[in-house]
């Protein structure tokens, strides 16, 4: 199988699944729905891994540094003898890590699913939509073409929009996935402007051309691109900070997030892929992507690194608000993104600088394993409890051991406690941002303390706390013990993750992927790994006082803080901002007078031409009456009108 | 291929079903239109055989008949790759149409015969290369929408086919003039395009003439601001009827504004594409927010037909040969998208009678077939990739996007911001429509019949062959845009 026949076949299979699934599962594979999917996932998922392999250890390299590969590229859509959308394949560090990722998760998923929506009607529906999204994902972080990562941009977001709809008649499903597509697109706006600022100075659409021509300070295109300006601001930077809002609108970075606590309408596995490990990264991947373009112009830097520091620490704080599971792990991935995309951008190229890009790559990998974990092992607890509010949960740790304890391990991994996962990743990316980044820094600091704290405000909520009555739901105690986790296809992904979380921390990530290509030691200095922590112990140690028993101290701390306590838990009122501005200004000042200036204002006119004429036909038909002794008097009246003017005036 | 087919086939159809019988009135106009369909293919697939064997000449298949000698009109007849791309849009909406209309019981023989005249004029008008006959084909392909309305519609009928009649006769008439401007200040006395456009026309004549002609057609392609015959028109028609106004009758204005105004008078266009321009932009975004505040499910798609052919003007206006390609593009994309868009109101109409979109609701329960396609029809609408309107709205994007000032991008960034509106109003009413829970009354409806089922699945196929391969289209039309465009720019 040639090379590029091979990574074709990665993106292909999941779409095979998609278009057979949709055309004829419903009616004749429902039942076996699940199985085929996740066969052909299972083949991909095995490609992906191959394929990842051979560019790492086998051809990827030369002379010490990766190269990007072209595996293939057709011209899909000329435009202009210059720009053209092709439909290609580019490998890199980058893509091939998301390769593993996107189909590790995927296929993980696929199998999670196979128990968890057991006799749902639209199952194959389901997997359909699974491979879909799949599919789309793939062939975003396999994009050579920046168009090319707008079309699989735009198919995510409508994979995405279709699973948090999944369950159609529930109305507040509907708003939920209306409300995500409608916030990307406002996003994705930014993205295909931005995309036209800069193919228009570079000149093409191709991301390896594009990337050389903006980078070489010596090029045509380049000094075009920083000649130009509008409103003191360069054509470049103005594309750059543009495409990164489309960035920053699917990784949910503030103040684009809103959409993704809704998303949790889902079901909840696809929260685990699609808005935890895989499409909520995709503005991470995107930024990485472009990052030699973005190293040129400090301020798209400070953009991505404040926005992502802003966002970071706004959802760590509404995070530790919030009552309904899985919307605690939506804003903790919030977080979490916010994380790898100001490592992104306190980042340069090359050698010690470069860890920034490193660290945000590693802790993408590393969140994948450890949040999809959560997801999953939420997933486990909402299937057994029938609910998402913590009220209703307490005491799980008896009725669900494996979820508990790898729930538990997914919890120390993104806490940072060593020697997880999360811990390695976290602490490079503190490192980046420590030595010129003050600000970030200690923001990042607090923000990571607070993460071990809502982490376990909701472990302990969940598997200690109060005895939960919820067994009583069903018919008998140890029916529900047997019940409880769902078997092996749910377990099994939990423990292949937990496993995960355990172990990817040892990875030595800057062998792989770096800025430049070529391998990047990182070293970890003990003492500076104290202070973050001993701040995630302190944060851990909180909330086990606060919530391992049952006890009204949460309460009384609460209504201590008062309205900051009040604002967090209400969102901080973005949601009501939103509203305000869409429903009151956008619907009442512009939609309303459009459709009455239309009705009233054009169509009125055409109605009166018509009136008029006919009006105006009114009055003067009385003229054309066809009565000969009335055309007799006008004549008479005309030929004396005519004779008074030759006589008196026309002299 | 001799392109006397494309008329010769609907003319003996139409005469088909009158003289048959009432119950076959229908299977023969179905005969028909597959039969074009099958020749509109055939017809692509001769025009790639001569131009993949290296024949370059503008027009194909030409043909020309003298009709009128004394004033120099003759019936000259030819296509190029736009035409080509307009006359499989028109086969494909109207064997849909045909398909949809399967149930109309009122006058059948009449009804089918004046949906196949229809049709007969849109294949004349777009295979004419002589204004006169153009605009005979024209006006045939007016004049029945009139009757259609007023006999088989519903609502405010009466009022809206007077209304649809009297702009489109308005537009007529300025061509007309526009046509006799031509003729003479021209100085050749000539109706054939070729031929005027060889010649350069005196300035002042296409400073004239052009303003005329564009704004006529334009009243076609709703121009703002006469766009409004098309919602109260779409809404009153009956589905074939508001499938054949949106997809194919739009599309007779934005393809004589290129064809007839642009090609003549390069400079007339230069003069008054801002003009141009500024009106399409205002179509396109006040289109899209006008739809928004829509309750009636035609409604919604009319308006949003307005936003959608404003992008069709706004390709033209930007002068650029990305820009026409998209344009053109856009004007296939949406005749498909828009015809297949009120199919399904019609379908969905049919069975829930009611076309307020806040009386509905879940009907992806009950029919999953029916409701598959409108998600279809909407994310198309809304400019998904893999669909028609996003490579045609892209490329009418990046087109408009070469042109550097700030007029130009203001108004690119103006238009790009209907992505966000058009996608609140179709998932606004996709949502109320398909998906929340199932309203009552409607637990006992049924899904599409084999006949629904077939125009769906056609209209279907072609929104996938342009939004999954659209290097077809690209390729057929992007020839024809740059002889205009090569003209614009010889002409100083």
């Amino acid at each position: 199988m040639s090379n590029a026949l091979q990574i074709a076949l990665i993106p292909l299979l999941p779409l095979a699944a998609f278009v057979i699934l949709g055309l004829f599962g419903n009616k004749y594979v429902n039942r076996s729905a699940g199985i085929i999917a996740t066969f052909l996932l299972a083949s991909s998922a095995a490609l992906a891994f191959y394929t990842a392999y051979q560019y790492f250890f086998e051809y990827g390299k030369v002379e010490g540094v990766y190269q990007k590969v072209t595996a293939f590229k057709y011209t899909w859509l000329q435009f202009s003898d210059q720009l053209s959308i092709d439909i290609g394949a580019l490998i890199d560090p980058i893509t091939a890590m998301m390769l593993v990722v996107v189909t590790f998760i995927s296929l993980l998923v696929h199998i999670y699913s196979l128990a968890y929506l057991k006799g749902e009607k639209r199952f194959a529906t389901y997997y359909a939509f699974l491979g879909l999204f799949t599919f789309s994902m793939l062939g975003l972080v396999l994009s050579s073409n920046i168009f090319q990562m707008y079309i699989f941009w735009e198919l995510v977001g409508v994979s995405s929009f279709l699973l948090i709809g999944f369950y159609y008649d529930k109305p507040s499903a509907v708003a939920a996935c209306k409300k995500a597509f409608i916030v990307t697109r406002f996003a994705d706006l930014g993205f295909l402007i931005g995309i036209l600022v800069l193919s228009f100075y570079a000149g093409t659409l191709d991301f390896n051309t594009l990337i050389e021509r903006l980078t070489s300070l010596q090029s045509a295109e380049f000094k075009m691109a920083t000649a130009a300006s509008f409103m003191g601001i360069s054509a470049l930077t103005w594309g750059l900070v543009l495409v990164f809002i489309g960035g920053a609108g699917k990784s949910a970075m503030f103040p684009l997030h809103i959409w993704l606590p809704d998303a949790m309408e889902g079901p909840t596995p696809v929260s685990a892929l699609i808005h935890a490990a895989t499409m909520v990264v995709a503005g991470v991947f995107l930024v990485a992507r472009l990052f030699p373009v973005f190293q040129i112009s400090p301020i798209a830097m400070d953009v991505v690194a404040y926005t992502g520091i802003i966002s970071a620490l706004i959802a760590a704080v509404i995070a530790c608000t919030q009552t309904d599971i899985k919307r605690v792990l939506a804003y903790s991935t919030m977080s979490q993104i916010g994380f790898m995309m100001f490592a992104l951008g306190v980042s340069k190229t090359g050698g010690e600088a470069g860890l920034g890009f490193t660290a945000s790559m590693f802790h993408l990998f590393t969140h994948a394993m450890f949040k999809a974990l959560l997801f999953l092992g939420a997933g486990a607890v909402i299937h057994y409890v029938h609910s998402n509010e913590m009220k209703d949960m307490g005491g799980l740790r008896k009725y669900l051991p494996i979820t508990h304890i790898t729930f538990l391990i997914a919890c120390l991994a993104i806490s940072g406690i060593p020697p997880f996962a999360g811990f390695f990743s976290k602490e490079e990316i503190l490192l980046a941002a420590y030595h010129h980044y003050p600000v970030i820094f200690y923001t990042a600091l607090i923000t990571s303390g607070l993460t071990a704290f809502y982490m376990f405000r909701l472990y302990f909520s969940i598997f200690w706390n109060k005895q939960t009555q919820v067994h009583s739901e069903h018919s008998a105690p140890h029916d529900s013990e047997k019940h409880g986790e769902g078997g092996l296809a749910m377990m099994l992904p939990l423990i292949v993750l937990a496993m995960a979380s355990c172990l990817a921390g040892f990875i030595h990530f800057g062998n792989f992927v770096t800025a430049d290509g070529k391998p990047l030691t990182t070293a970890l200095h003990l003492l500076f790994s104290v202070a973050p922590v001993v701040l995630a112990l302190a944060g851990i140690g909180i909330a086990t006082w606060l919530f391992l028993r049952q006890n009204d101290s949460p309460v009384k701390y609460s209504n201590k803080l008062g309205n900051l306590y009040k604002a967090a838990h209400q969102k901080f009122y973005i949601d009501e901002l939103y509203g305000f501005i869409t429903q009151k200004i956008i619907f009442n000042l512009v939609g309303r007078p459009a459709a009455w200036f239309d009705k009233n204002i054009v169509d009125g006119l055409v109605n009166e031409t018509g009136n008029g004429t006919t009006t105006l036909a009114e009055k003067i038909k009385a003229f054309q009456s066809g009565k000969v002794q009335q055309y007799a008097i006008y004549f008479l009246g005309g030929v004396m009108g005519l004779t008074v003017l030759f006589i008196y005036l026309w002299k | 291929m001799n392109l006397l087919l494309l008329i010769l086939i609907p003319l003996v159809t139409a005469v088909g079903v009158l003289l048959a019988a009432k119950q076959q009135a229908k299977w023969i106009a179905f005969g028909g239109a597959a039969i074009q369909l099958i020749t509109s293919f055939v017809l692509l697939a001769a025009f790639y055989a001569q131009r993949t064997a290296g024949n370059t000449t503008q027009f194909l298949f030409e043909q020309q008949y003298n009709w009128f000698p004394s004033l120099n009109i003759s019936f000259h007849l030819g296509v190029d790759g736009i035409s080509v791309a307009m006359i499989l849009l028109t086969a494909f909406v109207v064997i849909a149409g045909v398909l949809v209309s399967w149930k109309v019981d009122k006058m059948t023989k009449e009804f089918f015969f004046l949906l196949i005249l229809l049709s007969l004029g849109a294949y004349g008008f777009f295979i004419s290369l002589d204004l006169f006959i153009l605009f005979f084909f024209l006006e045939i392909a007016v004049i029945p929408k009139y009757l259609l309305i007023g006999i088989w519609g519903s609502g405010k009928k009466q009022y809206a086919a007077n209304k649809l009649a009297l702009l489109l006769m308005f537009g007529s008439a300025l061509v007309l003039v526009g046509m006799m401007g031509t003729y003479f200040g021209s100085g050749a006395h000539t109706f054939d395009l070729p031929a005027l456009a060889k010649l350069n026309m005196p300035v002042e004549v296409q400073k004239i003439c052009f303003p005329l002609l564009f704004a006529g057609f334009g009243i076609f392609t709703a121009l703002f601001p006469f766009h409004t015959w098309v919602p109260d028109g779409h809404s009153a028609a009956p589905t074939a009827g508001s499938m054949f106004l949106a997809g194919i009758s739009m599309k007779l204005g934005g393809y004589g504004c290129l064809r007839v105004a642009m090609y003549l008078m390069p400079e007339g266009a230069k003069e008054y594409a801002n003009i141009i321009i500024i009106l399409a932009t205002i179509a396109i975004l006040y289109g899209a927010f006008a739809t928004m505040m829509q309750q009636d499910f035609k409604y919604i798609n009319a308006y949003s037909s307005v936003s959608h052919c404003g992008f069709v003007l706004l390709g033209l206006g930007m002068l650029t040969k990305t820009a026409i390609t998209g344009a053109v593009m856009q004007m296939v994309s949406h005749g498909v998208m828009t015809a297949l868009f009120f199919a399904i109101i019609g379908m969905i109409y049919e069975r829930t009678h009611t076309r307020q979109v806040n009386e509905m609701g879940g009907l992806l329960k009950v029919t999953p077939f029916i409701s598959t396609a409108l998600f279809i029809v909407g994310l198309c609408s809304l400019g998904l990739p893999g669909l028609s309107g996003f490579v045609a709205e892209m490329t009418v994007f990046v087109g408009s996007w070469q042109n550097a000032d700030a007029f130009h991008r203001i108004a690119t960034i103006a238009a790009c911001m209907s992505i966000v509106v058009t996608a609140v109003y179709i998932l606004r009413a996709i949502g109320k429509v398909a998906m929340g829970p199932l309203k009552a009354g409607y637990e006992t409806i049924t899904d599409a019949t084999w006949n629904e089922r077939l125009a769906t699945i056609i209209l279907i196929s072609g929104i996938l062959a342009i939004g999954l391969a659209p290097f077809w289209l690209n390729d057929l039309v992007r020839p024809g845009a740059e002889i205009i465009m090569q003209k614009m720019s010889a002409s100083h």
